[in-house]
């Protein structure tokens, strides 16, 4: 295996990765800030270094309906897409998943109107959580595009589509460097797509989509919810395959001190690596803080994430999204990962960067401080104007 | 569906097994077709959106409409509209 060194922003790492993937489909529909994959790969395509069928579609709904159509034609078939973009093919996600379709879809988070925003926050990719597609969210463009290849082995192992979401601009636009792998250690881990039926093999004609009334509904869902029980361990596999091709190992999340600490920090994407600054700066001055970065968020594997929060005492859970009426999604989660802990570790749900707002490490370092002192925060919105 | 079918990953089917659903239990109408006074004219045939009109070729290769297929007519009445000699009628269930 050969790597090398490359500049890339995130949406053109992971149009990297789709190119080295070579999908026979790819349905677009260009939507900010996904933007930069298309782009990249509609270059590809027409310097002749892909041989995938582009369609251009009028809308997302199409686009994911196209990709619908042509992974049940046993293909691989990819799309992209972020914020309303995701709304607009919402009707057609829980086809993908109800027909058991391994499409991978990059999503590059951004805010839902109104207001219209173009910028990042993940209330889009969270509107969407139960679905029946897998989530992982990525906290660079390294991460983006190691998760895109992992992310297709993973689908095609479970027969699930997965969302790869990244940080709408922070991320999507901004150019990291980065380690890509030569195309034959690609091609050799992906391998073959091996579908489990085929739309327009007329030797075995099939019937997809049809009609299930209440003596058969129920237990046709709940093959696609089982499916998401089998995830664990499918992901551990990819990930042996995934480092004896590459090196490098995939985890459910990034444990960064979290494990030892009493005081864990959790957030989603980029926002990991600014935390990490912080993490350090406190820790240098003793105190006991970590962070836990999940990665993969669909399915939430609790008793996984129980491992890393064993021993905090406090938890405090930052997210780019609301629970309007509720709580945000992760917080749920992690409620859920500690609800049967004897010594339950006091925990709080922070909101932060709705629609591209910026975190400034000082934001982070005053919640922690804050928690840690037991001093009553001031808002549960960051940065917010009052 | 009214017969028990052990499904495939994603609910999918064979092909054809919506033979297996008899939809003509939804209708309320139905067509009666006069075979005596029908010239053949294959109009409904092309016209009905269930493909429930039969028809077969006789000895001198002419085409000949034959009975509606009741299993999955829904009485729509498409074919007694587009008839013109008025050979179908359509009465209650």
């Amino acid at each position: 295996m050969k790597t090398t060194k490359l500049g890339l922003s995130g949406g053109e790492a992971i149009a990297y990765a789709l190119k080295q993937i070579n999908p026979e489909v790819f349905a677009m529909y260009p939507i900010t800030p996904q933007t930069p994959i298309i782009e990249s790969y509609a270059r590809y395509s027409a310097n002749g270094l892909v041989d995938t069928e582009i369609i251009r579609t009028e809308s997302e709904h199409s686009a994911l309906s196209a990709v619908i159509g042509a992974s049940a034609a046993g293909t691989r078939a990819v799309t992209a897409t972020a914020s309303q973009g995701l709304l607009y093919m919402y009707e057609a996600l829980s086809v993908a998943s109800g027909l058991r379709l391994p499409i991978v879809m990059p999503v590059a988070n951004r805010a839902i109107s109104a207001p219209i925003n173009i910028h990042c926050d993940h209330s889009d990719s969270m509107s969407a959580l139960d679905q029946g597609w897998m989530q992982v969210y990525c906290e660079n463009a390294q991460e983006a595009y190691d998760m895109t290849l992992f992310g297709l082995r993973l689908a095609e192992s479970v027969y699930l589509p997965i969302m790869v979401c990244i940080d709408g601009f922070f991320t999507s636009h901004n150019m990291e460097v980065l380690n890509v792998y030569d195309d034959l250690s690609v091609k050799k881990f992906i391998g073959e797509f091996k579908p489990k039926y085929n739309l327009l093999d007329t030797e075995h004609p099939v019937t997809v989509g049809a009609l299930a009334l209440p003596d058969n509904y129920m237990e046709i869902r709940k093959e696609m919810f089982d499916a998401f029980l089998d995830v664990k361990d499918n992901y551990k596999k990819t990930s042996d395959e995934f480092k004896v091709s590459f090196g490098k190992e995939i985890n459910f999340y990034e444990d960064y001190f979290a494990s030892s600490s009493e005081v864990v920090l959790v957030v989603l994407s980029s926002t990991g690596e600014a935390s990490k600054d912080i993490i350090d700066k406190l820790r240098l001055h003793g105190m006991s803080v970590g962070l836990l970065r999940p990665i993969l968020f669909r399915p939430f594997l609790y008793d996984e994430y129980l491992k890393p929060l064993k021993k905090a005492k406090k938890i405090i859970v930052l997210e780019r999204t609301e629970g309007p009426g509720s709580y945000p999604p992760l917080y749920k989660d992690i409620c859920l990962t500690i609800m049967n802990e004897k010594n339950k570790p006091e925990i709080h749900s922070l909101v932060f960067g709705l629609g591209g707002r910026d975190i400034y490490q000082k934001d982070i370092e005053d919640v922690l401080l804050s928690v840690i002192s037991g001093k009553k925060l001031k808002s549960r919105y960051i940065g917010i104007k009052e | 569906m009214t017969e028990k079918t052990k499904h495939n990953l994603g609910g999918v089917l064979p092909g054809g097994t919506s033979l297996v659903n008899k939809t003509g239990t939804w209708r309320s109408e139905r067509p009666v077709w006069d075979s005596k006074k029908c010239i053949h004219c294959m109009l409904c045939f092309n016209a009905c959106p269930e493909q429930c009109i039969l028809a077969e070729k006789n000895k001198d290769g002419n085409i000949r409409r034959k009975e509606t297929n009741l299993d999955y007519c829904k009485g729509c009445g498409i074919c007694a509209e587009i008839c013109p000699i008025k050979c179908i009628k359509i009465v209650k269930e």
